[in-house]
């Protein structure tokens, strides 16, 4: 591959690749195509209207992992993409997106992806995302993912995203409509330092009879950071919707959390909780018997509990 | 050895100060000393004192002659006291694994790991990757939180109340870790208890009652008084029981 080291470690970090992934492939390197790989079961198409590109997962597929990384080592540069997955019958998949920032400048730096599903019938879908920033100047790195996840009769999509570091600013956006039988499960996980800003929004329509769905999130917000988080489940049908908000608070941070639920059918089952609070004395004391220092405990608290 | 010095606390009640311990003097050499006496007595806080989590009022405690009343929990954990909690901690996201390898303080196997779950009955594959969380009972977590004492390894190895929650069919086997403790390590080892067969297995026993000591030697010597007092009290009533009948 024709990359730099830099952008070798981004994508170590971002999509756990060393070397030339299994299987299908297309690594993005400041706005332009770097690698693409298809197979006989996963197509990668160029977009000819907009940036981006369609991922056409063929019915059927079962146990492939297709890797869609973007990388940033540019300063004072904006890259917005439009995806589009479109996942076949009864099919099995992994895909791993990512997106790793390297700025060294002082410019801004971001990445706006619009990624749209379309999970078919049956068909099974874990979904990866995570999003990394890093820099050795003082310019800002942003990426503001909107998804749009659409699960017909019987499909599954399990959708992991994570930031951990390096993000200053971040607006992520979901939307997901659940058809008859559908199930969605989203996990967040998130970190937030110095004056790191981010919000997430996630709204679920649980449309279809027996739909369900599961929305968790663990954050960690430290220093000055901010971070607001809302998720909400309309439940249009028979359906059972869950949303947790977990949050640990350090220094002087500041979390908002405003879970909702809204019942329009008299057999929706809908629960929120919500949860933010500092890391309790009684567990920084535990460690401490075990032999460790209170900064050494609060980071297994912490790496812990975003595990 | 550990010595505790004319150890008192107090502490800020609605009515005033409240004295929880007073005076207390005790020398605990290597072997099993058990700590027994009646609830509200100041067993627990004692316990706590000597982990550093709670600061004496006055007196002093020394470790092997050295003076560590006014080091930290973390100082005194790396000179060698390990405490098991009365109440165990609940952790999000931390495993058994995880807590087991930070006990131990070094990188070890599953296997390793494994070794101390199995120690206290625990079928180490269905637990090692699990969270300290709610998930678990008060039981299970009880006896995970021994299993980190003993991967601790220590020269004080301190428990509260560890019988606490343990299922009746578990209680012999938690006896046997005990045991097994005692034979195969150096070292202090320090249960408060209330239950008779973990104090016929301690080699001396000290009463706390009041916040005050009111006994302390030979388990054969303070054992036989003790439990005397108990059963000479049941027999009263019932012979009460009796009369009434």
């Amino acid at each position: 591959m024709n990359i730099s080291n830099t952008e070798k470690e981004l994508l170590k970090i971002i999509a756990d690749m060393e070397g030339t992934p299994e299987g299908a492939f297309n690594i993005r390197a400041n706005g332009a195509l770097a690698e693409r790989r298809v197979t006989e079961n996963i197509d990668i198409k160029t977009k000819t209207d907009r940036q981006g590109i369609d991922i056409i997962i063929r019915p059927g597929t079962k146990g492939e992992t297709v890797h869609i990384p973007v990388i940033i080592n540019a300063t004072d540069f904006n890259d917005l993409v439009y995806n589009d997955f479109i996942i076949g019958e009864d099919a099995d998949v992994t895909i791993m997106a990512g997106c790793g920032i390297h700025n060294c400048g002082e410019g801004e730096s971001g990445h706006d992806g619009i990624h749209t599903f379309f999970v078919g019938k049956n068909a099974k879908v874990k979904y990866i995302e995570r999003h990394y920033g890093e820099g050795d100047g003082n310019g800002k790195n942003v990426m503001n993912p909107t998804t749009v996840i659409n699960i017909a009769e019987g499909g599954y999509m399990e959708m992991e995203t994570t930031q951990i570091k390096g993000i200053d600013s971040t607006s992520r956006n979901t939307i997901a409509n659940v058809e008859k039988d559908g199930t969605l499960v989203i996990k967040e996980k998130l970190m937030t330092h110095g004056v790191q800003r981010a919000d997430t929004d996630f709204t679920v329509n649980l449309n279809g009879e027996n739909s369900g769905a599961n929305v968790i999130s663990r954050s960690v917000a430290k220093d000055e950071s901010f971070q607001i988080f809302k998720s909400n489940i309309n439940g249009n049908a028979l359906c059972s919707g869950h949303t947790e908000c977990d949050a640990i608070i350090m220094d002087n941070a500041k979390v908002k959390a405003v879970p909702e639920i809204n019942a329009n059918h008299i057999d929706a089952s809908l629960i929120h909780e919500a949860a933010i609070g500092k890391i309790a004395g009684e567990q920084l004391i535990k460690l401490m018997t075990l032999g460790l220092t209170e900064k050494e405990a609060e980071e297994e608290i912490v790496n812990g509990f975003l595990k | 050895m550990l010595e505790l010095k004319n150890v008192s606390f107090n502490a800020e009640a609605q009515d005033g100060v409240k004295e929880i311990l007073k005076d207390v003097s005790l020398k605990i050499d290597d072997g099993f000393v058990a700590i027994t006496g009646p609830n509200g007595g100041g067993k627990s806080t004692l316990a706590k004192i000597i982990a550093g989590i709670v600061n004496p009022t006055s007196g002093k405690i020394l470790l092997d002659g050295e003076d560590i009343t006014n080091l930290s929990i973390t100082e005194r954990a790396q000179k060698g006291i390990a405490f098991a909690f009365q109440q165990p901690v609940r952790f999000k996201g931390i495993t058994v694994n995880d807590l087991i390898r930070l006990a131990a303080g070094k990188e070890m196997d599953i296997g390793e790991a494994c070794d101390y779950l199995s120690q206290v009955g625990l079928c180490a594959r269905d637990y090692i990757n699990r969270e300290v969380n709610a998930s678990l009972s008060g039981g299970e977590l009880k006896r995970i939180e021994i299993a980190t004492v003993l991967a601790r390894g220590s020269k004080v190895s301190l428990f509260d109340e560890p019988e606490a929650g343990i299922d009746l069919w578990s209680f012999g086997n938690l006896i046997n870790v005990f045991e097994k403790l005692h034979e195969t390590k150096g070292g202090s080892i320090i249960i408060i208890s209330h239950q008779e067969r973990i104090l016929n297995i301690a080699d001396k026993v000290a009463v706390i009652s009041a916040g005050k000591l009111k006994a302390y030697g030979a388990k054969d010597d303070i054992l036989p008084e003790l439990l005397g007092v108990t059963k000479s009290a049941c027999s009263v009533l019932t012979e009460t029981i009796k009369e009434a009948d």
